[in-house]
């Protein structure tokens, strides 16, 4: 294969995202062209990669140190990474197209269409990067073009503060990852995946390295780094804010790619050190448990709200959970496969939520929805289809099998995290059919949604194309060729079915009870359910304890400003030089003859001084 | 003939005498004059020096040169003085030191 593909591949989106930004940002509709364009290229690009399922890498060296191995600049084609850059691009040309559509009268259309080519270019070198520090470098420039986007309406302050929310909260992980990073180059001393993996290779762990707890919290603090970027508890909390974004957006960055990088790089990185190496630590089942917890915490949030994006963003973290889970349980080809099924499935029902907000008029709370089936059946059929993929729909649905290899991992390991999961699972089917009960079925209960029109070819193609995906992307040869990582077991009948399928059914019986003639929540404000749809107070309890560490510190910074430096040594200095200058200004007086006087008694002095002392 | 304690004793006053008035009195040509007396307190002294100060029958010149130069000098002095002043009062219209005070710290 030639190298030169490759490069191509991480340099056309930046083209046009520099394209736009330098010389088309009065040209709109050439600009969203030309950055769909690129999509489109690299997508095929993409897919010709996958075909010839070569494993390749190229790189150059960036910086050399002194006796260090330098960082290169370098790209890893495996099928890890073909997988996924399908996922990327293919999910990404098809958020082109839908915005196209959706962003048509946006006024910053621009604006927006370059954002998403920096996007598609950071998400490119998080995915083929081949060594951390490149990756740190392209995760860093997710996060930016992640605020961008969801800063794109600035104008308003719930936009401008979700962005800004999103950017803190993804630092918080990333000093961590950043921290991890050097203490896993100290540790192996490469920064190579492949270094890595080689330094690994065979031997027993504890031969290789001096402390096996050095490593572990390594690891951990690596994690850290995914926890931002996945949106994992306790970091979860930017991502549900970060729906102030376009709904594209959403799609694309808070649902399919950019949320599962960390559990990407967490993949990565577990296929570098090895399962043996890895069953030889300590603290790893954290992972686990961080992964289990967000996806209850994030379900039974979900089964409260009513803003139709922030169900499904609640969906995405307790999806997210999943794979964490499953990357924690050591079983990463799970946790990918998931996050391939996923994608797919998570980005056809972002796309169908913006399909139905454009067209009732940007009205996003399900209540003031209802009746939609009638009004726009192609929207309905896809979501419909999105819906049972998410739930795991026995069979016919990709999310069923990638959700039954979690659930088989967690159930030969973990007792209790199993439990949970199946929970979560019968809440995910119980909160999706809540929303597509209320929004798509019943009476329209709004002008905004009696009014609506199914949308036009642009938007509902992609839907189409995902709406196969949803079902198709699951099955075995399909997987095996191009998922980014397929372990194939081949399906049993045991626990982990049963649990799977019961969850189903209990879900949809009880949301149909619940939810199908509904008019209002008959849940709402009821105890308990009170604290889901508050999200377990979270962001308040956040709001209190940032608020009360950062009047601390402001506390003592204060002191020490006003009282030490600007008091003693400041201040004191230029006190004690006004004093003297005040002391002696009264010399001044500007009478001529008290002049006089002193010269006088001064003379007086220096005859005394000269005659009578000396 | 006086002796030279007497002359000492005069011109002592006259310094005297002056210094006083240049400290008390406010009109500035008074100080003026009072600062010219100063000067010529100090002349007599060195005068009276020069002549009790004998060496081989004649006295000790040294010192009446000196009063040349001074008078020389204090010559020069009056006439930037009194331009000072001049200016001073065309400025200000007063020649009262009291009024003079702008140089006050």
């Amino acid at each position: 294969m030639d190298s030169f593909v490759p490069w191509l591949l991480l340099a056309l989106p930046l083209l046009s995202a520099v394209t736009i930004h330098l010389g088309l940002k009065k040209n709109q509709a050439v600009s969203a062209l030309v950055s769909t364009a690129s999509a489109a290229v690299t997508l095929v690009l993409a897919i010709i990669l996958l075909l010839q399922k070569e494993n390749v890498s190229v790189a150059f060296n960036w910086i050399s140190i002194g006796g260090f191995e330098g960082i290169k600049i370098g790209l890893d084609f495996d099928q890890l990474s073909r997988g996924m850059m399908l996922v990327v691009t293919g999910v990404g040309f098809l958020v082109h197209l839908f915005s196209l559509a959706y962003m048509k009268d946006d006024a910053a259309k621009a604006r927006y269409f370059c954002g998403l080519s920096l996007f598609m270019f950071s998400m490119t070198g998080i995915v083929l990067a081949s060594n951390f520090i490149m990756m740190f470098i392209f995760w860093e420039l997710v996060g930016l073009s992640s605020y961008l986007l969801i800063g794109h309406w600035y104008e308003k302050a719930s936009a401008a503060d979700a962005a800004k929310k999103a950017f803190l909260t993804n630092r918080i992980g990333d000093f961590g990852f950043m921290i991890g990073i050097l203490m896993l180059w100290q540790i192996t001393g490469t920064m190579t995946f492949d270094g890595i993996s080689q330094f690994f290779d065979g031997a027993h762990p504890k031969v290789l390295v001096p402390s096996l707890t050095m490593l572990s919290v390594s690891i951990l603090l690596i994690f850290m780094g995914a926890m931002g970027k996945s949106a994992q508890a306790p970091l979860h909390v930017w991502l549900p804010d970060a729906m102030e974004g376009p709904t594209p957006v959403s799609a694309l960055i808070h649902a399919a790619t950019m949320v599962a990088a960390g559990v990407y790089m967490m993949a990565r990185l577990y296929f570098a050190i090895g399962t043996e190496t890895l069953e030889a630590l300590w603290g790893l089942n954290t992972i686990a448990w961080i992964g289990g917890i967000t996806s209850l915490l994030a379900a039974l949030m979900a089964t409260q709200q009513d803003d139709i994006k922030k169900i499904l963003a609640y969906s995405t973290l307790s999806q997210l959970g999943y794979m964490v889970m499953a990357v924690g349980l050591l079983n990463p080809e799970a946790g990918m496969f998931h996050l391939f099924t996923h994608a797919w499935f998570k980005a056809l029902l972002f796309l169908g939520s913006g399909a139905v907000i454009f067209a009732c008029h940007h009205e996003q709370n399900i209540w003031k929805m209802g009746g939609l089936k009638k009004t726009m059946p192609i929207t309905f059929m896809t979501f419909g289809i999105g819906t049972l993929a998410l739930c795991g729909f026995p069979f016919i649905t990709s999310g069923f099998w990638s959700k039954e290899q979690i659930l088989e991992a967690a159930l030969k390991n973990n007792t209790s995290l199993f439990v949970i999961a199946a929970f979560v699972a019968l809440l995910t089917t119980f909160y999706m059919f809540r929303l597509f009960f209320i929004a798509f079925l019943g009476k329209s209960r709004s002008d905004n949604a009696s009014h609506a029109k199914e949308v036009g070819p642009l938007m509902f193609v992609p839907l189409i194309i995902l709406a196969v995906l949803a079902l198709v992307s699951g099955f075995q040869p399909v997987a095996e060729s191009i998922a980014p990582a397929y372990h194939h077991e081949g399906f049993h009948f045991g626990p982990a079915f049963i649990a799977s399928v019961l969850a189903v059914l209990i879900g949809f019986g009880l949301a149909y009870k619940l939810y199908a003639n509904a008019e209002k929540d008959p849940l709402a404000d009821k105890g308990l359910f009170k604290v889901f749809r508050n999200k377990f107070y979270i962001d308040e309890a956040y709001a209190k304890i940032v608020g009360y560490g950062q009047d601390t510190v402001a506390a003592f910074v204060h002191f020490f400003d006003e009282l030490i430096i600007s008091g003693l040594i400041v201040g004191g200095f230029s006190r004690a030089a006004g004093g003297i200058g005040r002391i002696f200004g009264r010399l001044q007086s500007g009478n001529l003859q008290g002049y006089a006087v002193l010269f006088g008694l001064g003379v007086l002095l220096v005859i005394y001084l000269t005659v009578f002392v000396s | 003939m006086a002796s030279l304690n007497e002359f000492l004793f005069v011109s002592g006053l006259l310094f005297a005498i002056g210094l006083s008035g240049v400290i008390i009195r406010r009109n500035i040509i008074v100080i003026f004059m009072c600062l010219e007396l100063m000067l010529a307190a100090a002349s007599l002294t060195l005068v009276a020096f020069s002549r009790f100060h004998v060496h081989n029958g004649l006295p000790d010149y040294n010192g009446q040169v000196f009063v040349f130069f001074i008078i020389t000098v204090a010559a020069a002095e009056v006439a930037v003085g009194l331009a000072i002043i001049v200016a001073l009062y065309r400025a200000r219209q007063t020649i009262n030191v009291e009024d003079l005070t702008s140089m006050r710290g």
